[in-house]
C-alpha cells in the first residue's frame, strides 16, 4: 500500500481512523520481543547443556547415582566418583563465610539504619560499595597472601596448612558482607517509622527497639538476604580456587586443604580437557548440582519475601 | 533525681541496666562496622605491600660478552639484535618465534626484551615485600652480598609503565600485562556489543510492551533467577555452546578467518565475550527496567496524547529520560565483567600467549586470569607481579566507575 | 449529505457508554452529543468519573491496564473503538491537554516540531511553530527563547505550550482535563480567554470542578454524579445548554449542586 501524500496543511491525511501500516513499528516490536525471550533461551541452554553432559556422566558404567551423592572419595583415576569431599569443603567455606557475614552484616545494617548519622552513612556506604565491587580474584589473593599467614601465625603453621578452607571462608565472608548489609538495610528501612515511634514512646531504648521491634518486623527481608548470601557463598569460585586447596579431601577441619565443588570445576576445566572424557562430563554433573542448589536457594528467598512480606497497615 | 519508692513495684527498676546494655551493644555494633573498613584497608595495604620491595637480579650471561665492536646490546641496532638472537638461540626456537610474529615486524624494544629474556637470561633470585624491605633493609643487603655476590639489588616498584606496556612472558623480569589488558578490552567490547542492545531491548519490552500474563511473568522471574546463577555455570554454558557447539563461528572458520589451522578452536575472544555477555545480561536488564520504570507517567501521557505510537514514545521520550540509569547499569555490568575470572578459565583463556589479540577470533587472556595464574605460582616474584597487576585492575575499575558517575551527572543535567 | 444550516453538527457522540476498570464499572450509560465548534463542560463532584469519561473520547484510558468499554463512542460517525481502528489515529484527530502541564523536556520549539514531525509534517516548520504559539497566545512571550527548555516556563505558560503543541497538528477536538486547576487565577483567566478564541476552529470538551468557570466559559454542560449502577459508578444525570443548567436545571440534584447546596 503506497504512502498517502500529505494534505494541503502539510500533515499526513486525515481520512479515517483505521489502522495504517507501520512496518517499522512491527519490526521493532519483534526485535524487542526477541530480546525479552533471549533470557529464556539462556536458562534452557544452561539446563540442556549441563543436563546433557551430566547424563553422559551418569550413563558411564563407572558411575552410579547413589555413589555420586554418598561416596566419600572423588578420584577419577581409580573411578571413584563420590561427591561428598567436595560438598564438605563447600560446606566448610560457606559456614565460615556466614559466620563472618551474618553477624557483621546485620550489625552494620542495623547501625546504618538505626544509629548512623548522615555523615557516618556517607562514609560507610561508599566503603561497602567499594568492597562489593572488588573482583573476587583480588579477594583470593588477599586470602592466600594475608589471611592464611595470619591464621598460621595465630594457630601455628603445623596446625594450619598453606591451603585451607577456613582462610578462604573468612575472606569470602568479607566479600558477602556488603550484600547482606545492603539487602538487610533495605528491609529495615521499609519498616515504617510509626513502629519505631511506638516503641520509643513506650520507653524502650534504641537498642531494644532496633533488635526486638524493627529487626523482627523486617524478618522476611533479613531471611531473604541471608539465603542470597548463602547462595553466593556456595557459588563462589576464585577465592577457594586460590586459597582453599587443590584436591578433594573429606574433612570438616577448616585448617586443612580441601577442594570445593567450584574449585574442582575450575581446576579441571582450566587444564587439558578433551571433550569426550569422563572428566569433562563429571564437571558438568557437578555444575548441574551447583546450579540447582543455588537456583533453589534463590527461589526460596524470593518466595519468602513474597509470601511473608510483613503487612504493616 | 529523686529516688522515691517505685510506683509499680512489680516492674523491676532496670533502667540503668538496660541503658548499660544498650551502650555495650551500641559499641559492639560500631565495632562491627569498623571491621569492613579495616578489611578494605588491609586488602589495599596487602596489595601495595606485595607490589613494592627489594629485588635481587642476576643474569646468566654477562651482557658485556654480547657487545659487538664495543657497542653494548643496549645500543645495538635492530638488525644487530636479530643477528644476535639468531646466533644464540637454537634453530627451532628462533624459527618458532619468527613464525609467531616475523622479526621484521617486531619493534626493537620487543627484540631487546627477547634478548634479555632468552640470551642474557636475567632472573630474579630473590625478592622481598615492602614491609620486609623497609624494616630489614640492612639484613637483606647483607644476605644478598653473601648468597648472591653477582646479583644486583634494587628497590623497585613492580608496577611500572614498562610493566603495563610489555607483553606477557614466562620470565618475571620481562613480564608485562599488555597482552592481558588488551585481551580484557577486546573481550569487554564483545560483551557490551551483545549485552547492551539485548539487555535494553528486553527491558523496554518488559516495561513498555509486555502485558501482565503468565508468559511475561515467567520471563521476569527467569531474569531475576539468572542474576543469581554462579558465574562458573555461565562459564560452563559458554564452554559447551560457544566454544564447542558453535566452534565454526567462534573460531572464525566459518568466515574463512582462521589464523593458524593447527591450533584453531573456539577458545577465542568472541566466545569469551559472548559468555560474559550472557552473564551480565540480567544486570543490564534489571537496572534498565528500574530506570525505565522511574520515568514519570506524565511524560508518556503527553506523548501518547499527541498521537505518538508506542515506539515513538519510547525512543523520543522514555529512553532519553531513562538513559542515565541505563548507563549506570551498563557500567556496573562492565565492571563486573572486567573482574570475572572463573567463567573465562572454563571457556579457555590461554595460559601462555604473548601476542596481542587482533581479531575476535584471536586466542586471549585477560587481566584477572593473568592475576590468577601468577598468584597460583608459589614463587614470590610471581606474587609480586600479581600484586602489581591487581593495582592496575583496581585503577581500571576505579576510573570506569568514576566515568560512570560523571556520565550520569552529565546526562541528567540536560533539561 | 446535505445539511440544513440550522441542524447542529455533532462531532462526538456516545451511546449507552459504560467504562470499566477490570470488573469495576466506573461510568454508566452515558448518552451525549458534542456539538462542533462549541465548548462542552463536564462538571460534578470529585471522584464521579469525569476524567474517566473524558479519556474515553481519545482512548487514553487504555494506557491503564484492564480498562474496557461497553456501548459506543463515535467521531464523525465512525466508531472509535472498532477493532480496526488505531488509537494513534484517534489521538491524531482528538487532542488532549492535561491537568498538570506536561511539556516534553525539550526546547519550546522542539515540543511542537517533534509533534508535527511524527505526523509526517513536511512543510515549513518555523511557520508552523509560530502559528501554533500564536494561536495559543504564547508567541510574544517566548519568541526570543524558542530554544530554551519548555520546563523553564511558568506553570501557565507551560500549559499554553501544551495547548500549542496539541493544536499544532490541527485536531478537530481538544479535550481538556481540568487544564487550569494547577494554575493561579491570572493564568486561569488567560486559558479561559484562549478557549473562546480556540472554539472558532476547534471543538472543546472540558472537565472542570470549577462551576463558575463552566458557567462563564461553556456553551453546553454535562452534570455528572455517582448515580450509576453500583455504589461508585458515575453517570451523566443532565446534559443541556449551559444557561439552562445553571438557571433552570431539570434535575433536583443538578440544582442542589450548582447552587452550592452540596458538592
Amino acid at each position: 500500500m503506497s504512502v498517502p501524500k500529505n494534505g494541503a496543511d502539510g500533515f499526513r491525511p486525515k481520512e479515517n481512523l483505521k489502522r495504517k501500516p507501520r512496518l517499522g513499528e512491527t519490526v521493532i516490536q519483534g526485535l524487542l520481543f526477541f530480546s525479552g525471550f533471549v533470557s529464556i533461551f539462556v536458562t534452557i541452554g544452561i539446563v540442556y547443556e549441563l543436563g546433557k553432559e551430566a547424563l553422559l556422566f551418569f550413563r558411564n558404567p563407572a558411575v552410579t547415582l547413589v555413589e555420586f551423592f554418598t561416596g566419600t572419595q572423588w578420584q577419577p583415576t581409580i573411578e571413584e566418583f563420590g561427591i561428598l569431599p567436595l560438598v564438605t569443603a563447600t560446606l566448610t567455606t560457606t559456614v565460615f563465610a556466614m559466620l563472618i557475614a551474618i553477624p557483621l552484616g546485620l550489625a552494620v545494617a542495623i547501625y546504618l539504619s538505626e544509629y548512623a548519622t548522615p555523615r557516618t552513612r556517607s562514609t560507610l556506604k561508599p566503603v561497602l560499595e567499594v568492597l562489593a565491587g572488588i573482583p573476587t580474584i583480588v579477594y583470593g589473593y588477599f586470602a592466600l597472601t594475608f589471611m592464611t599467614p595470619l591464621l598460621r601465625t595465630i594457630f601455628g603453621s603445623d596446625v594450619v596448612d598453606i591451603y585451607n578452607t577456613g582462610s578462604a571462608g573468612l575472606v569470602m565472608g568479607i566479600l558477602i558482607l556488603p550484600l547482606i548489609t545492603s539487602m538487610t538495610e533495605d528491609a529495615l528501612s521499609a519498616v515504617p517509622r510509626s513502629l519505631r515511634e511506638a516503641s520509643y514512646g513506650l520507653g524502650a531504648t534504641k537498642f531494644e527497639t532496633a533488635v526486638q521491634i524493627v529487626l523482627p518486623a523486617a524478618l522476611s527481608g533479613v531471611t531473604a538476604a541471608i539465603i542470597v548470601g548463602l547462595s553466593r557463598a556456595i557459588g563462589e569460585t576464585m577465592i577457594v580456587a586460590l586459597a582453599a586447596g587443590a584436591g578433594p579431601n573429606l574433612t570438616l577441619n577448616p585448617f586443612k586443604s580441601a577442594e570445593t565443588m567450584t574449585g574442582h570445576i575450575v581446576r579441571i576445566a582450566g587444564g587439558d580437557l578433551s571433550y569426550d572424557s569422563i572428566d569433562y562430563d563429571s564437571i558438568f554433573a557437578i555444575g548441574l548440582l551447583l546450579f540447582f542448589i543455588t537456583l533453589t536457594l534463590n527461589i526460596i528467598s524470593q518466595q519468602i519475601v513474597r509470601r511473608f512480606r510483613e503487612v504493616y497497615e | 533525681m529523686n529516688k522515691a519508692a517505685p510506683i509499680h513495684p512489680e516492674f523491676a527498676q532496670n533502667l540503668d541496666a538496660r541503658h548499660r546494655n544498650g551502650t555495650i551493644w551500641h559499641l559492639v555494633i560500631q565495632a562491627s562496622t569498623i571491621v569492613g573498613i579495616i578489611a578494605l584497608i588491609a586488602m589495599l595495604l596487602n596489595i601495595i605491600n606485595g607490589a613494592l620491595g627489594y629485588v635481587a637480579y642476576e643474569g646468566r650471561v654477562d651482557p658485556a660478552t654480547l657487545s659487538v665492536d664495543g657497542v653494548t646490546i643496549e645500543q645495538q641496532s635492530k638488525d644487530q639484535l636479530i643477528a644476535l638472537l639468531q646466533g644464540k638461540l637454537s634453530k627451532g626456537a628462533y624459527n618458532k618465534l619468527d613464525t609467531e610474529k616475523p622479526f621484521a615486524e617486531r619493534p626493537r624494544s620487543e627484540i631487546y626484551q627477547l634478548i634479555l629474556e632468552r640470551v642474557v637470561r636475567i632472573e630474579v633470585v630473590d625478592n622481598w615485600n615492602l614491609w620486609q624491605s623497609l624494616t630489614q633493609a640492612d639484613q637483606i643487603k647483607a644476605n644478598v652480598a653473601q648468597d648472591y655476590p653477582n646479583a644486583d639489588l634494587k628497590f623497585v616498584s613492580w608496577l611500572t609503565s614498562d610493566f603495563v606496556t610489555r607483553p606477557q612472558s614466562s620470565e618475571p623480569v620481562t613480564a608485562g600485562i599488555r597482552t592481558a589488558i588488551l585481551g580484557s578490552l577486546w573481550t569487554i567490547l564483545f560483551t557490551i556489543l551483545i549485552a547492551f542492545p539485548m539487555g535494553v531491548g528486553a527491558a523496554i519490552y518488559l516495561e513498555e510492551y509486555a502485558t501482565d500474563n503468565w508468559f511475561n511473568r515467567i520471563i521476569q522471574t527467569n531474569i531475576n533467577n539468572l542474576a543469581g546463577v554462579p558465574s562458573i555455570v555461565y562459564g560452563m554454558l559458554g564452554l559447551a555452546i560457544f566454544v564447542r557447539t558453535l566452534e565454526p563461528i567462534t573460531s572464525g572458520a566459518l568466515f574463512g578467518f582462521v589464523e593458524d589451522a593447527t591450533t584453531a578452536n573456539g577458545r577465542t575472544v568472541l566466545a569469551a565475550g559472548l559468555t560474559l555477555g550472557l552473564l551480565v545480561l540480567p544486570i543490564i536488564i534489571i537496572n534498565s527496567q528500574e530506570a525505565i520504570r522511574a520515568v514519570p507517567r506524565s511524560l508518556r501521557n503527553a506523548s501518547f496524547g499527541v498521537g505518538a505510537t508506542k515506539w515513538q514514545t519510547v525512543w523520543s521520550h522514555v529512553l532519553p529520560n531513562a538513559m542515565p540509569g541505563i548507563l549506570t547499569g551498563t557500567i556496573l555490568a562492565v565492571s563486573r565483567a572486567i573482574g570475572e575470572t572463573a567463567p573465562l578459565v572454563v571457556v579457555g583463556a590461554s595460559t601462555a600467549i604473548n601476542f596481542d589479540p587482533t581479531s575476535p577470533f584471536s586466542k586471549f587472556t585477560t587481566l584477572p586470569i593473568q592475576i590468577y595464574q601468577w598468584t597460583a605460582r608459589p614463587q614470590d616474584e610471581f606474587r609480586a607481579l600479581a600484586a602489581a597487576s591487581i593495582l592496575v585492575l583496581l585503577v581500571l575499575l576505579l576510573s570506569l566507575n568514576a566515568s560512570a558517575i560523571l556520565l550520569r551527572n552529565r546526562f541528567s543535567r540536560r533539561f | 449529505m446535505t445539511t440544513n444550516n440550522s441542524d447542529p453538527k455533532y462531532i462526538l457522540e456516545t451511546r449507552e457508554l459504560d467504562i470499566f476498570y477490570g470488573s469495576f464499572k466506573a461510568v454508566t450509560g452515558v448518552n451525549m452529543k458534542i456539538e462542533q465548534n462549541k465548548i462542552t463542560a463536564i462538571i460534578g463532584p470529585s471522584g464521579c468519573g469525569k476524567s474517566t469519561l473524558l479519556r474515553a473520547f481519545n482512548r487514553m484510558n487504555e494506557l491503564y491496564a484492564g480498562t474496557s468499554i461497553k456501548g459506543q463512542v463515535t467521531f464523525n460517525g465512525e466508531d472509535i473503538y472498532a477493532r480496526d481502528v488505531d488509537p494513534v489515529e484517534v489521538r491524531y484527530r482528538i487532542g488532549m491537554v492535561f491537568q498538570k502541564p506536561n511539556p516534553f523536556p525539550k526546547s519550546i520549539y522542539e515540543n511542537i516540531a517533534w509533534t508535527a514531525r511524527i505526523h509526517g509534517y513536511k512543510g515549513k516548520m518555523d511557520e508552523l511553530v509560530e502559528g501554533a504559539l500564536r494561536q495559543a497566545a504564547l508567541w510574544d512571550e517566548v519568541k526570543d527563547k524558542l530554544h530554551q527548555s519548555g520546563l523553564s516556563l511558568s506553570g501557565g505558560q507551560q500549559q499554553r505550550l501544551c495547548i500549542a503543541r496539541a493544536i499544532s497538528i490541527k485536531p478537530e477536538v481538544i479535550l481538556m482535563d481540568e487544564p487550569a486547576s494547577a494554575l493561579d487565577p491570572i493564568a486561569t483567566l488567560k486559558i479561559e480567554e484562549l478557549m473562546q478564541e480556540l472554539k472558532k476552529n476547534y471543538t472543546i470538551v472540558i472537565v472542570t470542578h470549577n462551576m463558575q468557570q463552566a458557567a462563564r466559559a461553556s456553551d453546553y454542560t454535562a452534570m455528572m454524579m455517582l448515580s450509576g449502577d453500583g455504589e461508585r459508578s458515575g453517570t451523566v444525570i443532565e446534559f443541556d445548554a449551559t444557561n439552562r443548567i445553571f438557571t433552570n436545571p431539570k434535575d433536583k440534584r443538578t440544582e442542589d449542586y450548582v447552587t452550592g447546596r452540596f458538592g
